[in-house]
Protein backbone atom coordinates (compact mmCIF):
# COMPACT_ATOMS: atom_id res chain seq x y z
CA UNK A 1 0.00 0.00 0.00
CA UNK A 2 1.53 3.25 -1.37
CA UNK A 3 -1.33 5.94 -0.27
CA UNK A 4 -3.57 5.88 2.83
CA UNK A 5 -6.26 8.50 2.92
CA UNK A 6 -7.61 8.96 6.31
CA UNK A 7 -10.89 11.17 6.28
CA UNK A 8 -12.50 12.80 9.51
CA UNK A 9 -9.48 14.51 12.05
CA UNK A 10 -10.72 13.36 15.31
CA UNK A 11 -9.72 10.86 17.92
CA UNK A 12 -10.83 8.18 15.62
CA UNK A 13 -8.93 9.19 12.71
CA UNK A 14 -5.98 10.27 15.01
CA UNK A 15 -5.81 6.93 16.68
CA UNK A 16 -5.95 5.13 12.97
CA UNK A 17 -2.91 7.15 11.99
CA UNK A 18 -1.14 6.52 14.84
CA UNK A 19 -2.09 2.97 14.76
CA UNK A 20 -0.96 2.80 10.38
CA UNK A 21 2.81 4.50 11.94
CA UNK A 22 3.27 2.21 14.93
CA UNK A 23 2.19 -0.72 12.93
CA UNK A 24 5.15 -0.30 10.51
CA UNK A 25 3.00 1.81 7.56
CA UNK A 26 5.71 3.86 6.02
CA UNK A 27 4.24 5.07 2.97
CA UNK A 28 1.67 8.33 2.26
CA UNK A 29 -0.40 9.61 4.44
CA UNK A 30 -3.53 12.34 3.90
CA UNK A 31 -5.69 12.89 6.55
CA UNK A 32 -8.90 14.79 5.90
CA UNK A 33 -11.05 17.21 8.27
CA UNK A 34 -13.53 19.80 7.32
CA UNK A 35 -12.86 20.89 10.59
CA UNK A 36 -9.84 23.89 10.89
CA UNK A 37 -8.46 22.70 14.14
CA UNK A 38 -6.06 20.03 14.97
CA UNK A 39 -7.77 16.66 16.52
CA UNK A 40 -9.47 17.50 19.53
CA UNK A 41 -11.01 15.59 22.57
CA UNK A 42 -14.65 16.08 22.70
CA UNK A 43 -15.62 14.89 26.01
CA UNK A 44 -14.25 18.38 27.96
CA UNK A 45 -16.60 20.30 26.03
CA UNK A 46 -19.72 19.45 27.92
CA UNK A 47 -17.83 19.30 31.19
CA UNK A 48 -14.30 20.89 32.11
CA UNK A 49 -13.74 23.26 28.86
CA UNK A 50 -17.70 24.46 29.49
CA UNK A 51 -17.23 25.15 32.59
CA UNK A 52 -13.81 26.62 32.40
CA UNK A 53 -11.97 25.19 34.51
CA UNK A 54 -9.82 24.30 31.37
CA UNK A 55 -8.39 25.90 28.58
CA UNK A 56 -8.33 25.28 24.43
CA UNK A 57 -4.61 24.26 24.99
CA UNK A 58 -5.85 21.24 27.34
CA UNK A 59 -8.05 19.60 24.58
CA UNK A 60 -5.17 18.76 21.98
CA UNK A 61 -5.31 15.07 21.40
CA UNK A 62 -1.86 15.29 19.89
CA UNK A 63 1.45 15.59 22.14
CA UNK A 64 3.75 18.81 21.32
CA UNK A 65 6.76 16.21 19.59
CA UNK A 66 4.31 14.22 18.07
CA UNK A 67 5.25 13.77 14.11
CA UNK A 68 2.87 10.72 11.81
CA UNK A 69 4.29 12.18 8.73
CA UNK A 70 1.18 12.93 7.58
CA UNK A 71 -0.25 15.39 5.00
CA UNK A 72 -2.77 17.61 7.34
CA UNK A 73 -5.87 18.68 4.79
CA UNK A 74 -7.89 20.64 7.64
CA UNK A 75 -10.67 22.72 6.71
CA UNK A 76 -12.04 20.37 3.82
CA UNK A 77 -14.97 18.66 3.49
CA UNK A 78 -15.41 15.41 1.79
CA UNK A 79 -18.17 15.02 -0.37
CA UNK A 80 -18.00 12.01 -2.69
CA UNK A 81 -16.26 8.79 -2.93
CA UNK A 82 -15.11 7.65 -5.95
CA UNK A 83 -15.14 3.74 -5.87
CA UNK A 84 -13.42 3.37 -9.38
CA UNK A 85 -10.78 5.93 -9.19
CA UNK A 86 -9.85 4.91 -5.69
CA UNK A 87 -10.78 8.72 -4.80
CA UNK A 88 -12.11 11.17 -1.98
CA UNK A 89 -13.60 14.36 -3.41
CA UNK A 90 -13.24 17.17 -1.63
CA UNK A 91 -15.79 20.43 -1.31
CA UNK A 92 -12.75 23.07 -3.25
CA UNK A 93 -12.96 20.22 -6.28
CA UNK A 94 -9.87 18.37 -5.07
CA UNK A 95 -9.45 14.50 -5.31
CA UNK A 96 -7.28 12.27 -2.94
CA UNK A 97 -6.25 8.91 -4.62
CA UNK A 98 -5.88 5.99 -2.31
CA UNK A 99 -5.08 2.46 -2.41
CA UNK A 100 -6.25 2.35 1.20
CA UNK A 101 -8.85 4.44 3.04
CA UNK A 102 -10.20 5.06 7.32
CA UNK A 103 -13.85 6.29 7.13
CA UNK A 104 -13.54 8.41 10.52
CA UNK A 105 -16.57 11.36 10.36
CA UNK A 106 -18.03 10.54 13.20
CA UNK A 107 -21.47 12.18 14.24
CA UNK A 108 -23.10 15.54 14.35
CA UNK A 109 -25.87 16.72 16.38
CA UNK A 110 -29.12 16.23 15.77
CA UNK A 111 -31.26 19.30 15.31
CA UNK A 112 -35.22 20.18 16.28
CA UNK A 113 -36.53 21.15 12.85
CA UNK A 114 -37.65 24.71 13.08
CA UNK A 115 -35.03 25.45 15.38
CA UNK A 116 -32.76 26.62 13.32
CA UNK A 117 -32.30 30.88 13.21
CA UNK A 118 -33.19 31.55 16.83
CA UNK A 119 -30.51 33.37 19.12
CA UNK A 120 -29.96 31.57 22.05
CA UNK A 121 -30.72 28.03 20.81
CA UNK A 122 -26.90 25.42 20.93
CA UNK A 123 -26.25 22.37 20.44
CA UNK A 124 -22.94 20.89 21.69
CA UNK A 125 -20.48 18.71 19.23
CA UNK A 126 -17.74 20.87 18.14
CA UNK A 127 -15.38 22.96 19.75
CA UNK A 128 -17.03 25.90 18.07
CA UNK A 129 -20.24 24.99 19.25
CA UNK A 130 -19.04 24.45 23.43
CA UNK A 131 -17.40 28.46 22.79
CA UNK A 132 -20.95 29.83 22.10
CA UNK A 133 -22.68 27.92 24.62
CA UNK A 134 -19.64 28.71 27.14
CA UNK A 135 -20.05 32.26 26.29
CA UNK A 136 -23.83 32.59 26.46
CA UNK A 137 -23.68 30.43 30.04
CA UNK A 138 -21.55 33.13 31.30
CA UNK A 139 -24.33 35.72 31.39
CA UNK A 140 -26.26 33.06 33.65
CA UNK A 141 -30.29 32.70 33.76
CA UNK A 142 -32.77 30.03 32.81
CA UNK A 143 -31.59 27.11 30.45
CA UNK A 144 -33.89 24.27 29.08
CA UNK A 145 -31.92 20.99 27.78
CA UNK A 146 -34.20 19.30 25.71
CA UNK A 147 -32.97 15.77 26.10
CA UNK A 148 -31.87 13.78 29.55
CA UNK A 149 -29.46 12.10 27.83
CA UNK A 150 -26.06 11.70 28.38
CA UNK A 151 -24.74 14.94 26.63
CA UNK A 152 -28.31 16.57 27.72
CA UNK A 153 -26.90 15.54 31.67
CA UNK A 154 -23.73 17.00 31.40
CA UNK A 155 -24.88 20.39 30.11
CA UNK A 156 -27.45 20.80 33.16
CA UNK A 157 -25.30 19.37 35.43
CA UNK A 158 -22.01 22.21 34.27
CA UNK A 159 -24.98 24.78 33.82
CA UNK A 160 -26.25 24.35 37.50
CA UNK A 161 -22.35 24.60 38.86
CA UNK A 162 -22.08 27.93 37.36
CA UNK A 163 -25.21 29.06 38.99
CA UNK A 164 -28.22 29.00 36.35
CA UNK A 165 -31.86 27.87 36.57
CA UNK A 166 -31.80 24.51 34.67
CA UNK A 167 -34.74 22.47 33.39
CA UNK A 168 -34.14 19.03 31.35
CA UNK A 169 -37.05 17.73 29.24
CA UNK A 170 -37.12 14.02 28.02
CA UNK A 171 -39.62 12.24 26.02
CA UNK A 172 -39.17 8.93 27.77
CA UNK A 173 -40.42 8.22 30.83
CA UNK A 174 -37.23 7.78 32.06
CA UNK A 175 -34.10 8.98 30.87
CA UNK A 176 -30.93 6.95 30.18
CA UNK A 177 -33.28 3.84 29.44
CA UNK A 178 -31.77 3.27 26.47
CA UNK A 179 -28.39 2.49 27.63
CA UNK A 180 -29.04 1.77 31.25
CA UNK A 181 -32.22 -0.19 31.77
CA UNK A 182 -35.09 2.13 33.81
CA UNK A 183 -34.17 1.18 37.25
CA UNK A 184 -30.66 2.55 36.78
CA UNK A 185 -31.73 5.33 34.26
CA UNK A 186 -33.96 6.30 36.92
CA UNK A 187 -31.18 6.11 39.69
CA UNK A 188 -28.44 7.87 37.61
CA UNK A 189 -31.30 10.71 36.35
CA UNK A 190 -31.97 11.19 39.86
CA UNK A 191 -28.77 13.36 40.03
CA UNK A 192 -30.85 15.91 38.65
CA UNK A 193 -33.40 16.38 41.23
CA UNK A 194 -30.98 15.48 44.18
CA UNK A 195 -29.52 19.08 43.03
CA UNK A 196 -32.87 20.86 42.37
CA UNK A 197 -32.48 21.05 38.72
CA UNK A 198 -36.12 19.98 37.83
CA UNK A 199 -36.66 17.08 35.07
CA UNK A 200 -39.61 16.84 33.30
CA UNK A 201 -40.00 13.28 31.68
CA UNK A 202 -42.83 12.16 29.02
CA UNK A 203 -43.45 14.80 27.58
CA UNK A 204 -42.67 15.70 24.03
CA UNK A 205 -41.20 19.59 22.73
CA UNK A 206 -43.58 20.69 20.41
CA UNK A 207 -41.71 24.01 19.27
CA UNK A 208 -39.53 26.83 20.79
CA UNK A 209 -41.29 30.62 20.70
CA UNK A 210 -39.06 33.63 20.36
CA UNK A 211 -38.70 36.28 17.18
CA UNK A 212 -35.05 36.79 17.12
CA UNK A 213 -34.24 35.20 20.32
CA UNK A 214 -35.45 32.13 21.88
CA UNK A 215 -38.20 32.79 24.92
CA UNK A 216 -39.66 29.85 25.85
CA UNK A 217 -39.71 26.18 24.66
CA UNK A 218 -43.46 24.66 24.24
CA UNK A 219 -44.57 21.26 25.39
CA UNK A 220 -46.85 18.28 24.01
CA UNK A 221 -48.77 18.87 26.90
CA UNK A 222 -49.87 22.22 26.02
CA UNK A 223 -47.25 23.73 28.99
CA UNK A 224 -44.93 26.44 28.42
CA UNK A 225 -41.39 26.24 30.03
CA UNK A 226 -39.26 30.11 29.99
CA UNK A 227 -36.42 29.95 29.21
CA UNK A 228 -33.13 32.19 28.25
CA UNK A 229 -30.91 29.49 26.42
CA UNK A 230 -32.08 26.09 25.56
CA UNK A 231 -29.90 23.23 24.28
CA UNK A 232 -30.70 20.56 22.23
CA UNK A 233 -29.54 17.05 23.26
CA UNK A 234 -31.36 14.83 21.05
CA UNK A 235 -28.98 12.52 19.84
CA UNK A 236 -26.50 12.69 16.91
CA UNK A 237 -26.43 10.71 13.24
CA UNK A 238 -22.91 9.48 12.03
CA UNK A 239 -22.10 11.89 8.91
CA UNK A 240 -22.25 9.18 6.01
CA UNK A 241 -24.03 11.42 3.78
CA UNK A 242 -21.05 11.92 1.63
CA UNK A 243 -20.67 8.16 1.29
CA UNK A 244 -24.04 7.81 -0.51
CA UNK A 245 -23.90 6.23 -4.20
CA UNK A 246 -20.67 5.11 -3.41
CA UNK A 247 -21.03 1.46 -3.13
CA UNK A 248 -20.11 1.27 0.50
CA UNK A 249 -23.04 -0.78 2.58
CA UNK A 250 -24.67 1.97 4.36
CA UNK A 251 -27.26 1.38 7.51
CA UNK A 252 -27.50 3.47 10.51
CA UNK A 253 -23.93 4.46 9.51
CA UNK A 254 -20.74 2.42 7.44
CA UNK A 255 -21.85 -1.51 8.04
CA UNK A 256 -18.48 -2.79 9.03
CA UNK A 257 -17.40 -6.59 9.88
CA UNK A 258 -16.48 -7.23 13.63
CA UNK A 259 -12.44 -5.39 12.10
CA UNK A 260 -13.89 -2.14 10.67
CA UNK A 261 -14.27 -4.12 7.10
CA UNK A 262 -16.50 -2.29 4.93
CA UNK A 263 -18.34 -3.95 2.32
CA UNK A 264 -15.87 -2.27 -0.17
CA UNK A 265 -12.16 -3.99 -0.24
CA UNK A 266 -9.21 -1.68 1.01
CA UNK A 267 -11.98 0.64 2.98
CA UNK A 268 -12.22 0.36 6.67
CA UNK A 269 -14.49 2.66 9.26
CA UNK A 270 -14.03 3.13 12.84
CA UNK A 271 -15.90 5.73 15.50
CA UNK A 272 -18.83 6.98 15.89
CA UNK A 273 -20.08 6.91 12.28
CA UNK A 274 -19.07 2.83 12.12
CA UNK A 275 -21.71 0.13 12.94
CA UNK A 276 -19.54 -2.27 13.65
CA UNK A 277 -20.67 -5.87 14.13
CA UNK A 278 -20.78 -7.04 17.23
CA UNK A 279 -20.54 -10.85 17.85
CA UNK A 280 -21.32 -10.72 21.90
CA UNK A 281 -24.78 -9.13 20.59
CA UNK A 282 -24.91 -10.57 17.91
CA UNK A 283 -25.86 -7.74 15.57
CA UNK A 284 -24.48 -4.87 14.25
CA UNK A 285 -23.99 -2.16 16.94
CA UNK A 286 -23.00 1.14 16.52
CA UNK A 287 -20.95 2.88 19.56
CA UNK A 288 -20.70 6.19 19.90
CA UNK A 289 -17.97 6.67 22.87
CA UNK A 290 -14.79 7.53 23.19
CA UNK A 291 -13.06 4.32 24.30
CA UNK A 292 -14.11 2.52 21.17
CA UNK A 293 -13.18 5.56 18.22
CA UNK A 294 -9.46 4.94 20.35
CA UNK A 295 -8.88 1.56 20.80
CA UNK A 296 -10.84 -0.17 17.36
CA UNK A 297 -8.66 1.95 15.16
CA UNK A 298 -5.91 -0.47 15.99
CA UNK A 299 -7.75 -3.71 15.10
CA UNK A 300 -9.58 -2.04 11.69
CA UNK A 301 -5.90 -0.81 10.95
CA UNK A 302 -4.94 -4.49 11.21
CA UNK A 303 -7.17 -5.45 8.98
CA UNK A 304 -6.66 -3.08 6.42
CA UNK A 305 -2.61 -3.67 6.52
CA UNK A 306 -3.35 -7.43 6.45
CA UNK A 307 -6.56 -7.33 4.08
CA UNK A 308 -8.45 -10.61 3.83
CA UNK A 309 -5.88 -12.65 5.84
CA UNK A 310 -6.51 -11.40 9.44
CA UNK A 311 -9.53 -13.23 11.92
CA UNK A 312 -10.92 -9.90 13.43
CA UNK A 313 -10.90 -11.41 17.29
CA UNK A 314 -13.63 -9.85 19.27
CA UNK A 315 -13.86 -6.24 20.24
CA UNK A 316 -14.25 -5.35 23.81
CA UNK A 317 -17.33 -4.21 25.44
CA UNK A 318 -18.26 -1.03 24.52
CA UNK A 319 -17.26 1.15 27.56
CA UNK A 320 -18.22 4.80 28.42
CA UNK A 321 -17.82 7.18 31.20
CA UNK A 322 -19.87 10.46 32.41
CA UNK A 323 -19.07 12.93 35.08
CA UNK A 324 -22.14 14.89 36.38
CA UNK A 325 -22.82 16.61 39.97
CA UNK A 326 -19.33 15.07 40.90
CA UNK A 327 -20.03 12.26 40.30
CA UNK A 328 -18.22 9.47 38.19
CA UNK A 329 -20.46 7.18 36.45
CA UNK A 330 -18.89 4.33 34.11
CA UNK A 331 -20.54 1.52 31.85
CA UNK A 332 -19.48 -1.18 30.40
CA UNK A 333 -21.06 -3.79 28.44
CA UNK A 334 -24.95 -4.01 26.90
CA UNK A 335 -27.82 -3.58 29.16
CA UNK A 336 -30.11 -4.29 26.94
CA UNK A 337 -28.66 -8.22 26.64
CA UNK A 338 -29.47 -8.38 30.61
CA UNK A 339 -32.61 -10.04 32.37
CA UNK A 340 -31.83 -9.08 35.67
CA UNK A 341 -29.85 -5.60 37.47
CA UNK A 342 -28.39 -6.26 41.13
CA UNK A 343 -26.35 -3.48 42.87
CA UNK A 344 -23.74 -5.34 44.41
CA UNK A 345 -22.20 -2.88 46.53
CA UNK A 346 -22.98 0.89 48.00
CA UNK A 347 -26.46 2.27 47.97
CA UNK A 348 -28.88 3.85 45.14
CA UNK A 349 -29.87 6.53 47.87
CA UNK A 350 -26.41 7.88 47.82
CA UNK A 351 -25.91 7.69 43.87
CA UNK A 352 -22.78 5.10 44.78
CA UNK A 353 -23.05 1.96 43.22
CA UNK A 354 -21.92 -0.93 41.35
CA UNK A 355 -24.59 -2.50 39.49
CA UNK A 356 -23.85 -5.50 37.64
CA UNK A 357 -26.45 -6.81 34.96
CA UNK A 358 -27.00 -10.61 34.01
CA UNK A 359 -28.25 -13.12 31.66
CA UNK A 360 -29.34 -16.00 32.50
CA UNK A 361 -26.88 -15.74 35.57
CA UNK A 362 -23.87 -14.55 33.42
CA UNK A 363 -22.55 -10.81 33.44
CA UNK A 364 -23.15 -8.88 30.54
CA UNK A 365 -22.91 -5.58 31.55
CA UNK A 366 -21.73 -3.60 34.80
CA UNK A 367 -22.18 0.43 36.00
CA UNK A 368 -20.47 2.18 38.14
CA UNK A 369 -21.04 5.42 40.16
CA UNK A 370 -17.95 6.75 42.22
CA UNK A 371 -16.61 3.31 42.10
CA UNK A 372 -13.86 3.33 39.75
CA UNK A 373 -11.71 0.47 41.48
CA UNK A 374 -14.36 -2.22 41.48
CA UNK A 375 -15.72 -0.90 38.04
CA UNK A 376 -12.27 -1.59 36.77
CA UNK A 377 -12.06 -5.16 38.11
CA UNK A 378 -15.58 -5.59 36.78
CA UNK A 379 -15.23 -4.37 33.57
CA UNK A 380 -11.96 -6.77 33.13
CA UNK A 381 -14.04 -9.73 33.90
CA UNK A 382 -16.52 -8.40 31.78
CA UNK A 383 -14.09 -8.57 29.17
CA UNK A 384 -13.05 -12.26 28.98
CA UNK A 385 -16.80 -13.42 31.13
CA UNK A 386 -19.38 -12.54 28.34
CA UNK B 1 13.15 12.13 51.46
CA UNK B 2 11.96 8.43 52.53
CA UNK B 3 8.69 7.52 53.62
CA UNK B 4 7.30 4.22 55.03
CA UNK B 5 4.61 2.71 52.87
CA UNK B 6 3.33 -0.35 54.35
CA UNK B 7 4.47 -3.85 55.41
CA UNK B 8 5.51 -6.25 52.07
CA UNK B 9 3.28 -9.01 53.82
CA UNK B 10 0.20 -6.56 53.65
CA UNK B 11 0.51 -5.98 49.76
CA UNK B 12 -0.01 -8.65 47.83
CA UNK B 13 1.28 -9.35 43.88
CA UNK B 14 -1.36 -8.00 41.96
CA UNK B 15 -2.31 -4.96 44.27
CA UNK B 16 -1.58 -1.38 44.93
CA UNK B 17 -1.50 0.90 48.33
CA UNK B 18 -2.11 4.26 48.13
CA UNK B 19 0.29 6.86 50.34
CA UNK B 20 -1.97 9.66 51.72
CA UNK B 21 0.76 12.26 51.20
CA UNK B 22 0.49 15.52 49.07
CA UNK B 23 0.38 14.81 46.00
CA UNK B 24 -0.51 11.11 46.84
CA UNK B 25 2.07 8.21 46.00
CA UNK B 26 1.25 4.56 44.88
CA UNK B 27 3.24 1.31 45.42
CA UNK B 28 2.68 -1.37 43.07
CA UNK B 29 3.50 -4.80 43.90
CA UNK B 30 3.38 -6.69 40.32
CA UNK B 31 2.77 -10.01 39.30
CA UNK B 32 6.18 -10.93 38.79
CA UNK B 33 7.00 -9.60 42.40
CA UNK B 34 8.49 -5.95 41.30
CA UNK B 35 7.83 -3.34 43.43
CA UNK B 36 7.45 0.24 42.10
CA UNK B 37 6.38 3.70 43.09
CA UNK B 38 4.97 6.11 40.96
CA UNK B 39 2.67 9.43 41.49
CA UNK B 40 -0.84 8.40 41.70
CA UNK B 41 -2.60 11.02 40.48
CA UNK B 42 -3.19 10.35 36.79
CA UNK B 43 -2.08 13.55 34.98
CA UNK B 44 -4.94 13.18 32.65
CA UNK B 45 -7.41 14.11 35.47
CA UNK B 46 -8.38 13.49 39.27
CA UNK B 47 -8.25 9.45 39.01
CA UNK B 48 -6.25 7.66 41.64
CA UNK B 49 -3.92 5.13 39.51
CA UNK B 50 -4.00 2.90 42.67
CA UNK B 51 -7.63 2.18 41.32
CA UNK B 52 -6.34 1.23 38.31
CA UNK B 53 -5.78 -1.98 36.93
CA UNK B 54 -2.22 -3.56 36.79
CA UNK B 55 -1.28 -5.71 33.95
CA UNK B 56 3.00 -6.47 33.62
CA UNK B 57 4.53 -3.33 34.52
CA UNK B 58 1.98 -1.32 33.25
CA UNK B 59 -0.95 0.40 35.17
CA UNK B 60 -4.33 1.25 33.14
CA UNK B 61 -5.71 4.57 34.97
CA UNK B 62 -8.97 3.82 35.76
CA UNK B 63 -11.24 6.55 34.01
CA UNK B 64 -10.14 6.87 30.76
CA UNK B 65 -7.24 3.79 29.87
CA UNK B 66 -4.52 5.95 29.05
CA UNK B 67 -1.40 3.45 30.61
CA UNK B 68 1.18 4.33 32.27
CA UNK B 69 4.72 2.40 32.65
CA UNK B 70 5.49 1.71 36.42
CA UNK B 71 9.64 1.29 35.61
CA UNK B 72 9.40 4.67 34.04
CA UNK B 73 6.29 6.85 34.20
CA UNK B 74 5.64 7.30 30.46
CA UNK B 75 2.25 7.28 29.36
CA UNK B 76 1.56 5.36 25.91
CA UNK B 77 -1.54 7.39 24.29
CA UNK B 78 -4.43 10.11 24.89
CA UNK B 79 -5.86 11.53 26.81
CA UNK B 80 -3.17 11.87 29.19
CA UNK B 81 0.03 13.17 27.62
CA UNK B 82 2.24 13.47 30.20
CA UNK B 83 4.66 11.13 31.96
CA UNK B 84 3.94 10.63 35.74
CA UNK B 85 7.05 10.86 38.32
CA UNK B 86 8.44 7.30 39.48
CA UNK B 87 10.05 7.32 43.03
CA UNK B 88 12.54 4.85 43.98
CA UNK B 89 11.45 1.97 46.38
CA UNK B 90 13.41 -0.04 48.86
CA UNK B 91 12.31 -2.91 51.12
CA UNK B 92 14.06 -3.38 54.23
CA UNK B 93 13.37 -5.53 57.42
CA UNK B 94 9.85 -6.36 55.52
CA UNK B 95 8.96 -2.29 55.44
CA UNK B 96 8.91 -1.03 51.69
CA UNK B 97 10.08 2.94 51.94
CA UNK B 98 9.64 5.01 48.92
CA UNK B 99 12.30 7.80 48.47
CA UNK B 100 10.30 10.45 46.73
CA UNK B 101 11.31 12.38 43.50
CA UNK B 102 12.49 15.91 43.68
CA UNK B 103 11.06 16.22 39.84
CA UNK B 104 8.10 18.46 39.92
CA UNK B 105 4.72 16.41 39.54
CA UNK B 106 2.83 16.61 36.74
CA UNK B 107 -0.80 17.19 37.83
CA UNK B 108 -3.54 17.24 35.69
CA UNK B 109 -4.80 20.81 34.82
CA UNK B 110 -8.06 20.65 37.35
CA UNK B 111 -5.92 19.71 40.29
CA UNK B 112 -3.18 22.25 38.85
CA UNK B 113 -5.26 24.73 38.81
CA UNK B 114 -7.29 24.15 42.58
CA UNK B 115 -3.97 24.44 43.73
CA UNK B 116 -3.06 27.60 42.04
CA UNK B 117 -6.05 29.17 44.08
CA UNK B 118 -8.55 29.29 41.22
CA UNK B 119 -8.94 28.79 37.23
CA UNK B 120 -6.60 29.95 35.02
C1 LIG C 1 -19.83 17.11 24.11
C2 LIG C 1 -19.43 15.67 24.05
C3 LIG C 1 -19.12 14.99 25.24
C4 LIG C 1 -18.76 13.64 25.19
N1 LIG C 1 -18.46 13.02 26.37
C5 LIG C 1 -18.12 11.70 26.35
C6 LIG C 1 -17.83 11.03 27.56
O1 LIG C 1 -17.87 11.60 28.64
N2 LIG C 1 -17.50 9.72 27.48
C7 LIG C 1 -17.45 9.04 26.31
O2 LIG C 1 -17.16 7.84 26.31
N3 LIG C 1 -17.70 9.67 25.14
C8 LIG C 1 -18.05 10.98 25.14
N4 LIG C 1 -18.33 11.62 23.96
C9 LIG C 1 -18.26 10.86 22.69
C10 LIG C 1 -16.88 10.91 22.04
O3 LIG C 1 -16.38 12.21 22.05
C11 LIG C 1 -17.01 10.40 20.62
O4 LIG C 1 -17.37 9.04 20.69
C12 LIG C 1 -15.72 10.56 19.81
O5 LIG C 1 -15.42 11.91 19.63
C13 LIG C 1 -15.86 9.88 18.46
O6 LIG C 1 -14.73 10.13 17.68
P1 LIG C 1 -14.78 10.11 16.10
O7 LIG C 1 -13.41 10.48 15.68
O8 LIG C 1 -15.39 8.85 15.65
O9 LIG C 1 -15.83 11.21 15.69
P2 LIG C 1 -15.84 12.78 15.88
O10 LIG C 1 -15.14 13.13 17.14
O11 LIG C 1 -17.25 13.20 15.69
O12 LIG C 1 -14.96 13.33 14.70
C14 LIG C 1 -15.29 13.23 13.36
C15 LIG C 1 -14.59 14.33 12.61
O13 LIG C 1 -14.84 14.18 11.22
C16 LIG C 1 -15.19 15.41 10.67
N5 LIG C 1 -16.03 15.21 9.48
C17 LIG C 1 -17.35 14.88 9.43
N6 LIG C 1 -17.76 14.78 8.14
C18 LIG C 1 -16.67 15.06 7.38
C19 LIG C 1 -16.45 15.12 5.97
N7 LIG C 1 -17.42 14.87 5.10
N8 LIG C 1 -15.21 15.44 5.53
C20 LIG C 1 -14.19 15.68 6.40
N9 LIG C 1 -14.36 15.63 7.73
C21 LIG C 1 -15.56 15.32 8.22
C22 LIG C 1 -15.92 16.10 11.79
O14 LIG C 1 -15.99 17.50 11.61
C23 LIG C 1 -15.08 15.72 12.99
O15 LIG C 1 -14.01 16.58 13.18
C24 LIG C 1 -18.70 12.96 23.96
C25 LIG C 1 -19.02 13.64 22.78
C26 LIG C 1 -19.39 14.98 22.81
C27 LIG C 1 -19.73 15.68 21.54
S1 LIG D 1 -8.04 10.43 34.22
FE1 LIG D 1 -6.53 9.02 33.60
S2 LIG D 1 -6.80 8.82 31.50
FE2 LIG D 1 -8.25 10.28 32.10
Amino acid sequence: MRTVAVVGASLAGLSAARSLRKRGYDGRLVVIGDEPHRPYDRPPLSKEFLAGTIGEGDLALETDDEDLRAEWLLGSRATGFDRAARAVRLADGREVRADGFVLATGAAARILPGADGLAGVHTLRTLDDARALRDELALGGRLVVIGGGFIGAEVASTAYALGLDVTVIEVAPTPLAASLGPTMGSIVSGLHTDHGVRLRCGVGVKGLSGEHRVDAVLLEDGSTVPADIVVVGVGARPCVEWLEGSGIALDDGVVCGADGRTSLGGVVAVGDCANWYDPRAGRHRRVEHWTGARERPDAAVAALLSWGESEPGVPKPPYFWSDQYGVKIQFAGHAARADSVTVEEGSPDERNVLAVYRRAGRPVAVLGMNQPRLFTRWRKHLAVAA
Amino acid sequence: MMIPACRLSDLPRGEAYRLDIDPPVSVFHTDDGEIFAIDDTCTHQDASLADGWLEGCEVECPLHSSKFDLRTGAVDAPPAKLPVRTHEVLVEDGTIYVRLSTDAPNLPPCIAARLAGGVT
